[in-house]
């Protein structure tokens, strides 16, 4: 007889995450996978191979495309569609900003973060999607420790954490109505370091801007990093620095900081992370530290 | 490494979020501009407030309560830990029910200052009611009682009690203090006298393996997998999650609730075929004939015999606001079979703080009772305390889809 199998914290992290797509697959009519280039969209991307193949996935992915992304990013995003084979839908938000008349974001560091809402709840009413799977975590900010693996929304989008319904054992509750919609976040309960472990046990493939590299970098005045691209505005006593940087994460090139690293493989990275006392929003992401429900007020308005 | 999942229960000032933001403060896991933002907010007591680390909600922190259930994450050398933290109010234990049905551990908290209370036996009935079989007593603010032994005795002897009455047997009581970090972490020699381990010790301790091996076989399809490609024209498989036991390949199964049988063909896991496959892990089953097979229907090892029943009683925790009376129809989901059904009479209803039973017309928000349901199809049933994943259910609105009550299965008729 064949041994039994022990799993240990990754095997169960992903087998959690298996079942929350399959559920997605089996409860909805037009799911889709909201796929942003970054390591956690990745993983769910290597996490629905798992889930579905040798079958075709029963979703496309969509990419909310901000006009800022990183040119590197949006590369690898189209190679990877190639490979497995999907659909790719991509929408811009320089589209919704013409057709809804939008101000784009001013100032110094134009952040479209705020403006990808408008873009994504034009995406799913054009497809009627009435699933979209994200790859948040809850480890990420204090409001999306409160927010459940499918999280529903009304018909703008909106999350109203008084009226979440409970959610029970590993039953997933994706009935709606009309107008509504549900987001999932499969890998809820990982976090940053849970991620790159399984990036490193998985051989998951990554954009390289991840890992260290030279980038001119342009220094805020709170001592962070901000890669050069055409998108900032300069002014003359600006700190033009070449420093050896990563990004932990991939967001809108204008709001995602880089954080000075020599880690150059997987390895590195883990190593990096174990002693790092930043945690991932706060090192990178210019636009959470607005205000204590900077993330709450975001998702109420139907942000991803 | 290996994973365990607890949930903190007590009262609404007993200092519980303290005591989680302790664990995560002193176990290195709070990151400088996380705790730089709570240093922002007025101290207290001159300490920083480390209930800011888990209230999320706008209206928490105006509060300063915890209104729902949030999710903390930390990892130590040995084990990743994931922390539900649920408030410990009468009105939300909805959302106490909800924390516990994902746990391994209760943690119930207890004031030392007033020792056993009405909420905490609610909190352990609730805990052991949805399954949890290991509890810590944490006798918090041990500072406040001048570290006394015997007030910590006192504690534990009454808490035995409850547990008696609940049939919990395993049960570890700690003293300690969450805002002066005592025996949270590290061992105090404030608490010289205790010689247990510290929380964090005993919850990197604990055994948290178990014996698949032992558990009835149970494994229910999320979804059909029919690439119909050129090179796999009769491809059909059936994916989902093995719920409980060990398949392998070969075994000889029966689909339920048909109950045709057949045999495993073919056992994948992340596209590869294995031998031998276990709970909780997602697999993909192909079987040897082609029988119907869809969403809902469960394979099962044909030497285990589970119940296949269109009957059966439950034990419910009512969370709607709406009452619940005999007779009312649902939807009834069992994981992925999603049926019709109804509640057709109220056998009792159960006293939280007391622990007692009594008859019952109607059930509100919050109430525990036992019913008898009716399904319009059969359901592979387990008693819920034999079996957590096949004998839980929740109950839904037809028309909204809201989830009105947690289910679970106590006999089968």
């Amino acid at each position: 007889m064949s041994s039994i199998p022990s799993l240990d914290y990754l095997d169960r992290l992903e087998a959690e995450a298996i079942h929350i797509l399959r559920e997605v697959a089996g409860q909805f009519e037009r799911p889709s996978l909201l796929f942003s280039g970054g390591k956690d969209s990745i993983v769910l991307v290597h996490l629905a191979k798992k889930a579905f193949r040798p079958g075709r996935f029963p979703f496309p992915l969509v990419h909310i495309d901000t006009g800022h992304n990183f040119p590197e990013v949006l590369e690898f995003r189209d190679q990877l569609a190639a490979e497995l084979g999907e659909k790719l839908i991509v929408r811009s938000v320089e589209a919704t900003i013409k057709k809804q008349k939008l101000r784009d974001g001013t100032g110094k560091f134009p952040s479209r973060n705020p403006l990808q809402t408008y873009t994504l709840l034009e995406v799913i009413e054009e497809f009627a999607f009435d699933a979209c799977i994200g790859g948040a975590r809850r480890d990420e900010e204090k409001a999306r420790a409160k927010e459940r693996i499918f999280s529903i929304r009304d018909e703008f989008g909106q999350w109203d954490p008084k009226r979440q319904r409970p959610e029970l054992w590993n039953i997933y509750n994706g009935r709606i109505q009309r107008g509504e919609n549900v987001r999932v976040f499969p890998i809820s309960n990982w976090t940053e370091l849970d991620v790159w472990r399984y990036i490193q046990r998985e051989s998951i493939a990554l954009p390289n801007i991840y890992f260290g590299h030279s980038r001119t970098c342009v220094v805020l005045p709170s001592g962070q990093l901000l890669g050069l691209s055409e998108h900032l505005t300069l002014d003359d006593d600006d700190e033009i620095v070449e420093r050896q940087v990563r990004f932990r994460t991939v967001g809108d090139s204008t709001c995602t900081a880089a954080v000075e690293s020599d880690a150059v493989t997987i390895d590195d990275i883990i190593a990096d992370l174990l002693l790092a006392k930043v945690s991932e929003r706060g090192a990178t992401r210019l636009d959470d530290n607005i205000s204590e429900a900077g993330m709450e007020d975001r998702k109420r308005n139907g942000y991803f | 490494m290996d994973l365990l999942r607890f949930i903190t229960c007590g009262s609404v000032d007993d200092g519980k979020s303290t005591l989680i933001g302790r664990l995560l403060y002193d176990s290195d896991s709070v990151s400088l501009d996380v705790l730089a933002a709570i240093e922002n907010r007025p101290a207290v007591h001159g300490a920083i407030d480390l209930a800011l680390l888990t209230d999320g909600l706008r209206a928490e922190r105006e509060q300063g309560i915890t209104i729902d259930v949030a999710h903390k994450y930390f990892t130590t050398p040995r084990r990743k830990f994931i922390i539900t933290d649920a408030p410990g109010h009468v009105q939300y234990t909805r959302n106490m029910v909800t924390g516990a049905s994902n746990a391994d551990l209760a943690i119930v908290l207890v004031d030392a200052r007033l020792g056993v209370i009405e909420q905490t036996r609610r909190h352990t009935l609730v805990a052991a009611l949805l399954g949890i079989r290991q509890f810590v007593l944490a006798v918090n603010k041990m500072d406040l009682v001048g570290n006394d032994e015997a007030v910590f005795d006192a504690i534990v002897a009454e808490y035995t009690t409850v547990t008696r009455q609940l049939d919990v047997a395993d049960v570890v009581a700690i003293p300690l203090s969450a805002l002066h970090g005592d025996n949270v972490v590290r061992r105090s020699h404030k608490l010289a006298w205790y010689a247990g381990p510290s929380l964090l010790e005993h919850l990197e301790q604990i055994d948290v393996t178990e014996d698949v091996s032992a558990d009835e076989p149970r494994f229910q399809v999320q979804y059909v997998i029919r690439p119909q490609q050129v090179d796999l024209p009769d491809y059909r498989g059936y994916a989902g999650r093995i719920q409980s036991g060990v398949y392998r390949k070969g075994d000889k199964v029966r689909v339920l609730p048909s109950g045709l049988e057949t045999e495993i063909e073919a056992l994948e896991v992340g596209q590869q075929e294995v031998d031998t496959a276990v709970a909780p892990q997602g697999v993909i089953i192909r079987l040897r004939d082609n029988v119907d097979v869809s969403r809902g229907d469960s394979i099962i090892v044909a030497s285990s015999k589970p119940h296949v029943t269109r009957a059966f009683e439950a034990t419910l925790c009512w969370m709607d606001e709406r009452t619940l009376e005999p007779g009312q129809k649902f939807l009834l989901q069992h994981h992925t079979a999603l049926v019709k059904a109804s509640v057709s009479a109220l056998l009792s209803k159960t006293n939280v703080e007391t622990l007692l039973r009594s008859a019952a017309e109607s059930a509100h928000l919050n109430d525990i009772v036992r019913v008898r349901i009716k399904t319009a199809v059969p359901l592979v049933a387990d008693a819920y305390q034999k079996n957590r994943a096949t004998g839980a259910f929740i109950l839904l609105d037809e028309q909204t889809g809201a989830t009105l009550a947690a289910g679970m299965i106590d006999a089968t008729e």
